[in-house]
C-alpha cells in the first residue's frame, strides 16, 4: 500500500490494499479485507462469483506476478476495473509485455496499476506500455520527488516506435524528413 | 549516411537531459547504486577496474569526418588521448570521470551521435556488413533496414528489460561478413524466388560460456514485416526467457529448451497478432532513409589505368599493401581500403586522436566523409578512387594505419582484457602484444597466409575466441591467469565453433604453443591450403599430439 499514487499523470491519494497469499495458504482460507483491494490472481479465480460484484464496482481489483499469464482475464476485462502487474524487481520487464498484450489484445480499459519495484526512471517506460497508475513503494519519494518524477512521464515527446501510448509508429505519425536545427 | 531530422534530434537530446537529470540525482545520493546501475549502463557506462568505461555506439559501423573528429577530441579532452575500437563497431573509453560523461553525451548528441543501450539488458548496437553499398556480391543495401530498425529498438519501452542483452545483425551478401549466426537476430537479406526482397531470420546465437550457432526461424519474411516479426521474437523471449540464471538467459538457451521449431510456433502465434498492423513498415518510410544511403556521386573512371598498374609493378611495399589491404569495389575505378589498427606495438583496436583525426581528413579527401568500422576492430575507407590508392598509403604508412596484415595472423581480433575490463579473467592485450611481436616478420606471415587468431579475457567472448581459427581465451584458475586453446572455428558463411585442444597453459607458454601449432601446419599443408582447411582435413589430433608431447600431462582441464 502507498498512500500517494500517480493516476492519469497526476498525483492522488490511494488507500488501495494489496492482498498477498503466504506461502502455503490456499486462496479459499483467506479473508478479504473489506474496502479497496487487489487480490492476487490465485485469488480470483479461486472465488471469482463471491468477489465478482465488488470488482464490477471497483472496489476489488486483481494483481498479476510477473510471469503470470494474462491471457488468464482475459475473459474478465470488462468486469474488472482495476488490475495491477508486479514488478519483483525494476530490472525484470515482463511486465511491459503483460500491460502491452492487457491493453492491446484484450482491450482491457480500466486502470492498470504498476506495483511492486516501481521507481520514477521507469515511469516514462512504463505509461508508454499502457500503465495508467503507478504507486512506487511506500516512503520511497517525498513530495517533491513525486512533482519532479510526473515531469519525467513526458521524457520522450515523440517515441519512435508503436506502443499502447502512441498506437502509430513515428514513421505514421508525423511527416518525416524535415533537418534538425543546427546546434550552436 | 543516416541524417537525424528534427525527430532524430530531439529525441536523442531528450535522452541527454534525461540521463544528466539521473546521474545529478545519483551524485547526490538520491538514486542508489543498484537503481543507477541500469540507468548507466543503457547509457553506455560500465564502472570497470581504474574509472568508468563508456561505450559509443557506431550504427551499423557508419562514421561520418566529423564524428570521427569529435571523438578525438573527446578522446583528448576526457581521456588519454585514445579510444578502443570493438568487435560490435563500438567505441570505448577507459578513463572518463563519470560527472563529465552527460557533457560528453551532449558533445556526441551534436554530431548525432551517442551511446543508447550499448550496455544493459536491452536490444544493443545494431551491426550490419561493413561493405555495404560497395561490395559486388550484395543483394541490397541493408543499412536502410538496420536504420529503421535501430530507431525501433532506442527507447523501446517494452523492451528495455529482457533477460539479457540482446544483439541483431544484418547481412546482405554471398560472404557472411558480420558472422551472423553468433547474434540474438541474425537478418539475413535475400531475394525470394519472385524477387521480392526479405529476410531469412536466424535466432539464438551468441558465443560467451555456451556458445551456440543461430537456427534459422523464417526462411522468407517480406521486408515490410522487419518490425512486427521481430517485436514477435522479442516478445516471446520477454515473457518467457529465463531470469532466474545469468548464465542461462540469453534467448539462445530458450531456443534450445523450446526447439526450435516449437519456438517457430510461439513467435508465429503471437506475430499473427501485429502482422499488418500499424508497425507495418511503409514504402515511404523505407524510401525516405533508403534516400541517405544513396550511393555518393562516384566519378566515371576506366577500370584499369596503366599509370597504377605501373605505379604497383614498381614499388614492392605498396603491392603487398594493396593486395591484402584494399578490396575491390563494384563501381570501375575504385576500390575499398582497410586500415590496419593491428601494428605490433599497439593494442589491436585502439586508436589515438591524432589517428581518428587523420581518418576524418582521409575520408574527406578521398571517400567522400565517410568511414566504416569492421567487427575486426580494422576502420575502413569504402569509396576511394584507386589512382588515390597510393597517396592514402602513404599518409595511412606514416601515421602506423598501413600495416598490410589484414587477414593475416598479426590482424588479432582481441578484447581489452583484464588490463581494463573488470569482468576479464585474465589480460588478453599482453598475450596479443607477445604474439605481434613474436610472428612481425611479414614474409612469415604472409607465408602462413589467411588466419584468424582471436582473443578473449573472459567466457563472455568479446574477443570472439570461439570463432578464431585459433581462439585463445583467459580463464582463472585459483586466482592465476590462465588461457585455454581452441582450433578450427571460422567466421563468414560456414562459421564454426573450435574445439579445445586440451588443458589450459600458462601466460608465458601461448606463444610456444601458438608457434608449434603453426608448425604442424606447414608441416601437415597440402598446396594452396591454409591453416583452418589443414585443420578441417585432418582434425585438432596432430595439432593436440604436438603440443602437449613435451608438457606436463597431469594438468586438469580448466574449468569453464
Amino acid at each position: 500500500m502507498s498512500d500517494k499514487i500517480i493516476k492519469n499523470g497526476r498525483i492522488v491519494a490511494d488507500a488501495r490494499l494489496t492482498v498477498t497469499l503466504a506461502e502455503g495458504e490456499a486462496p479459499a482460507d483467506i479473508a478479504v479485507p473489506a474496502g479497496q483491494v487487489l487480490v492476487p490472481l490465485a485469488v480470483w479465480q479461486a472465488r471469482r462469483d463471491e468477489l465478482l460484484s465488488r470488482a464490477q464496482s471497483g472496489e476489488l481489483g486483481v494483481w498479476l506476478a510477473a510471469g503470470e499469464d494474462v491471457a488468464a482475464l482475459a475473459n474478465d476485462v470488462a468486469n474488472l476495473q482495476v488490475i495491477a502487474l508486479q514488478f519483483p524487481k525494476f530490472t525484470d520487464g515482463r511486465s511491459y509485455s503483460a500491460a502491452t498484450l492487457l491493453r492491446s489484445r484484450y482491450k482491457y480499459g480500466g486502470e492498470l496499476r504498476a506495483i511492486g519495484f516501481v521507481l520514477r526512471d521507469q515511469f516514462n517506460y512504463m505509461t508508454r506500455c499502457g500503465f495508467d497508475a503507478l504507486e512506487p513503494p511506500a516512503g520511497r519519494y517525498t513530495d517533491e520527488q513525486l512533482e519532479a518524477a510526473v515531469a519525467s512521464i513526458d521524457d520522450f515527446t515523440q517515441p519512435y516506435q508503436s506502443s499502447v501510448k502512441d498506437p502509430l509508429p513515428l514513421f505514421r505519425r508525423v511527416e518525416r524528413g524535415a533537418t534538425p536545427q543546427v546546434q550552436a | 549516411m543516416y541524417q537525424y531530422d528534427e525527430y532524430d534530434q530531439r529525441l536523442l537530446d531528450e535522452r541527454v537531459a534525461q540521463f544528466r537529470d539521473q546521474t545529478r540525482r545519483y551524485l547526490a545520493g538520491e538514486l542508489s547504486d543498484d537503481e543507477f546501475r541500469p540507468l548507466r549502463l543503457q547509457n553506455g557506462l560500465y564502472i570497470q577496474r581504474h574509472a568508468p568505461m563508456f561505450r559509443i555506439s557506431v550504427p551499423y559501423g557508419n562514421l561520418a569526418s566529423r564524428q570521427l573528429r569529435k571523438l578525438a577530441q573527446l578522446a583528448r579532452t576526457y581521456d588519454r588521448g585514445y579510444a578502443h575500437f570493438t568487435t560490435r563497431t563500438n567505441v570505448q573509453f577507459n578513463w572518463p570521470a563519470l560527472e563529465n560523461v552527460p557533457e560528453m553525451l551532449a558533445g556526441l548528441a551534436s554530431v548525432q551521435m551517442h551511446a543508447n543501450q550499448t550496455s544493459g539488458n536491452c536490444i544493443r548496437n545494431i551491426t550490419a556488413d561493413p561493405f555495404a553499398g560497395v561490395a559486388a556480391d550484395e543483394v541490397a543495401d541493408p543499412r536502410p533496414f538496420a536504420e529503421i530498425l535501430r530507431q525501433w529498438a532506442t527507447y523501446n519501452p517494452e523492451f528495455a528489460f529482457l533477460p539479457r542483452k540482446f544483439k541483431i545483425a544484418f547481412n546482405s551478401a554471398a560472404e557472411d561478413r558480420v558472422v551472423l549466426r553468433v547474434y540474438d537476430i541474425g537478418l539475413d537479406l535475400i531475394r525470394n524466388d519472385a524477387g521480392e526482397l526479405g529476410f531469412r531470420v536466424l535466432v539464438g546465437g551468441g558465443l560467451g560460456r555456451t556458445p551456440i550457432l543461430g537456427e534459422e526461424v523464417a526462411a522468407f519474411v517480406p521486408w515490410p514485416h522487419l518490425i512486427t516479426y521481430c517485436e514477435a521474437i522479442l516478445r516471446v523471449y520477454n515473457r518467457y526467457g529465463r531470469r532466474d540464471n545469468l548464465w542461462k538467459a540469453r534467448i539462445k538457451i530458450l531456443v534450445k529448451a523450446l526447439g526450435v521449431e516449437e519456438f517457430r510456433r510461439q513467435v508465429e502465434e503471437e506475430w499473427a497478432h501485429s502482422k499488418d498492423g500499424p508497425s507495418t513498415i511503409t514504402e515511404a518510410e523505407l524510401a525516405r532513409v533508403a534516400a541517405h544511403f544513396a550511393p555518393p556521386a562516384y566519378a566515371d573512371l576506366p577500370a584499369h589505368d596503366a599509370a597504377f598498374d605501373a605505379l604497383l609493378a614498381g614499388n614492392k611495399a605498396f603491392a603487398t599493401w594493396f593486395k591484402r589491404n584494399v578490396r575491390a569495389h563494384r563501381q570501375p575505378g575504385y576500390a575499398s581500403v582497410i586500415l590496419s589498427l593491428k601494428k605490433t606495438g599497439t593494442a589491436p583496436g585502439d586508436v589515438t586522436a591524432e589517428q581518428m583525426d587523420l581518418i576524418a581528413d582521409l575520408a574527406d579527401r578521398f571517400s567522400f566523409g565517410e568511414a566504416r568500422m569492421l567487427h575486426e576492430q580494422n576502420v575502413a575507407l569504402a569509396d576511394v578512387r584507386r589512382q588515390d590508392l597510393f597517396e592514402v598509403w602513404q599518409a595511412a604508412r606514416e601515421a602506423g594505419l598501413a600495416t598490410p596484415n589484414i587477414g593475416l595472423l598479426t590482424d588479432i581480433i582481441c578484447c581489452p582484457g583484464g588490463d581494463f575490463c573488470s569482468l576479464a579473467n585474465a589480460r588478453s592485450i599482453p598475450v596479443a602484444d607477445a604474439l605481434q611481436r613474436r610472428f612481425d616478420d611479414l614474409d612469415y606471415q604472409h607465408d602462413i597466409g589467411e588466419i584468424d587468431l582471436n582473443i578473449s579475457g573472459c567466457m563472455n567472448s568479446c574477443g570472439h575466441h570461439h570463432v578464431g581459427h585459433i581462439g585463445i581465451l583467459g580463464v582463472d584458475k585459483n586466482n592465476e591467469e590462465w588461457y585455454q586453446i581452441t582450433i578450427g572455428g571460422t567466421q563468414g558463411n560456414g562459421t564454426t565453433l573450435g574445439k579445445v585442444i586440451g588443458p589450459s597453459f600458462a601466460l608465458d607458454e601461448v606463444v610456444g604453443v601458438v608457434e608449434q601449432l603453426l608448425e604442424t601446419y606447414v608441416e601437415l599443408r597440402h598446396e594452396d591450403e591454409r591453416f583452418i582447411d589443414t585443420v578441417q582435413r585432418v582434425g585438432i589430433d596432430p595439432f593436440k599430439t604436438r603440443v602437449y608431447a613435451d608438457r606436463q600431462p597431469h594438468r586438469k582441464p580448466a574449468h569453464v
